[in-house]
């Protein structure tokens, strides 16, 4: 916060009010790789074993459920063991490059800059 | 020498049977009770002055509503504000777990997944259903990247669906395996100290030390993960792409 001029009557508080909001404008998404800089090797691998682990487990799980509901043994557990195994190497790309863990990577063409001055995020 | 994982164990304190539920007050559920009044009385006692020059009791106050506030706002956006209330008291839940879980003889209640899944799926449910409501079905072509071939349709939905189903497992799994691994850790070198006898005992209680300070860091960076990750989810959610 800067002081001193400050010291103005309230008159034109309305224009700096809005002022000062306009610069809050957030700069979207530039989640954990800018803020986590300071992650250790050790938090970073951790969680890159985590992310392929976890898809694992929800492909082999969905595909155990479904097959048991559904009584067809192996097929749907063996579909989606590997239908895990690549959203687990999709979420490992995610995290890696720094895409946060979104769905979808439509965002990864515009992100590089995506508030336009030329300054990649936190201004 | 002592178990390592002994210090994991649910002890019921008062058993409590709701129609065939067990549903008694555990050691786990006194810590959840003493991590929700250590962030209220320190809340509350810290800002009970409101002086214009803060305290250092206010300081610390005002600097972790900064730190997450900063967080929404970077990472969810200014008009996202609504959901402050509960990422600040999610962020403040869970350091104060961590930090009460490393006094001696305390229990640390996020190092059990289920306690750690249980706020992850909250967090999944919630952040799903406002993203549905938000965005009507529009939220369905989450799951089918923009500018991908057709043909490509039938393999990357299914791999898409598993990869967002698989947040809330990554993000309990994160906090949990990280206090867990971290306790047994101390609990093991500490099992140490009195069977090497005086010569050889100094070797694991220095590593023990480090590990202290080395869990201090852990205990704030989980929460710090576990909260950003959820800011995170919430934007995706509000913001699709």
């Amino acid at each position: 916060m800067s002081e001193g001029k400050h010291l103005k009557p309230l008159d034109d508080l309305n224009v700096r009010l809005s002022k000062a909001q306009a610069e809050q404008i957030p700069p979207i998404r530039d989640g954990i790789t800018s803020q986590g800089g300071s992650m250790s090797g050790f938090g970073v691998a951790m969680r890159i074993g985590v992310e392929l682990i976890a898809a694992l487990i929800v492909g082999v799980g969905i595909g155990l459920l479904l097959d048991r509901f559904l009584e067809t043994a192996p097929l749907f557990l063996v579909v989606f063991f590997f239908l895990g195994a690549g959203a687990g190497i999709m979420n490992v790309y995610r995290a890696a490059s720094g895409l946060g863990l979104a769905a979808g990577y439509a965002r990864l063409p515009e992100n590089v800059d995506d508030d336009g001055d030329g300054t990649n995020g936190r201004t | 020498m002592a178990n390592p994982l002994q210090q994991f164990e649910v002890k019921t304190l008062i058993p409590i049977h709701l129609g065939g539920v067990d549903a008694s007050f555990t050691n786990a559920s006194m810590f959840m009770m003493f991590a929700v009044a250590g962030v209220a009385t320190f809340l509350i006692l810290s800002m009970r002055g409101r002086a214009l020059v803060p305290t250092r009791w206010q300081s610390m106050a005002e600097l972790s509503y900064e730190f997450i506030a900063s967080m929404v706002r970077d990472n969810v956006g200014t008009e996202e504000r609504k959901y402050f209330p509960f990422i600040f008291s999610l962020f403040m839940f869970i350091l104060f777990a961590n930090l009460i879980g490393l006094l001696p003889y305390s229990f640390t209640f996020t190092s059990h997944i289920i306690v750690t899944f249980a706020m992850a799926i909250m967090i999944f449910l919630g952040v799903t259903v406002i993203g549905i409501v938000r965005h009507k079905l529009h939220f369905f072509s989450f799951f089918m990247p923009a500018g991908v071939p057709k043909v490509m349709a039938p393999i990357l939905v299914p791999i898409e669906i598993v990869s967002y189903l698989s947040r809330p497992v990554s993000l309990s799994i994160r906090l949990f395996a990280n206090m867990m691994a971290g306790h047994t850790m101390m609990k093991v070198f500490a099992g140490f100290v009195i069977p090497l006898g005086i010569l050889g005992g100094w070797a694991p209680l220095a590593v023990d030390v480090a590990l202290t300070g080395f869990e201090f860091l852990v205990a704030f960076l989980q929460a710090y993960v576990f909260t950003i990750l959820t800011c995170l989810y919430l934007n995706d959610a509000i913001h699709l792409h």
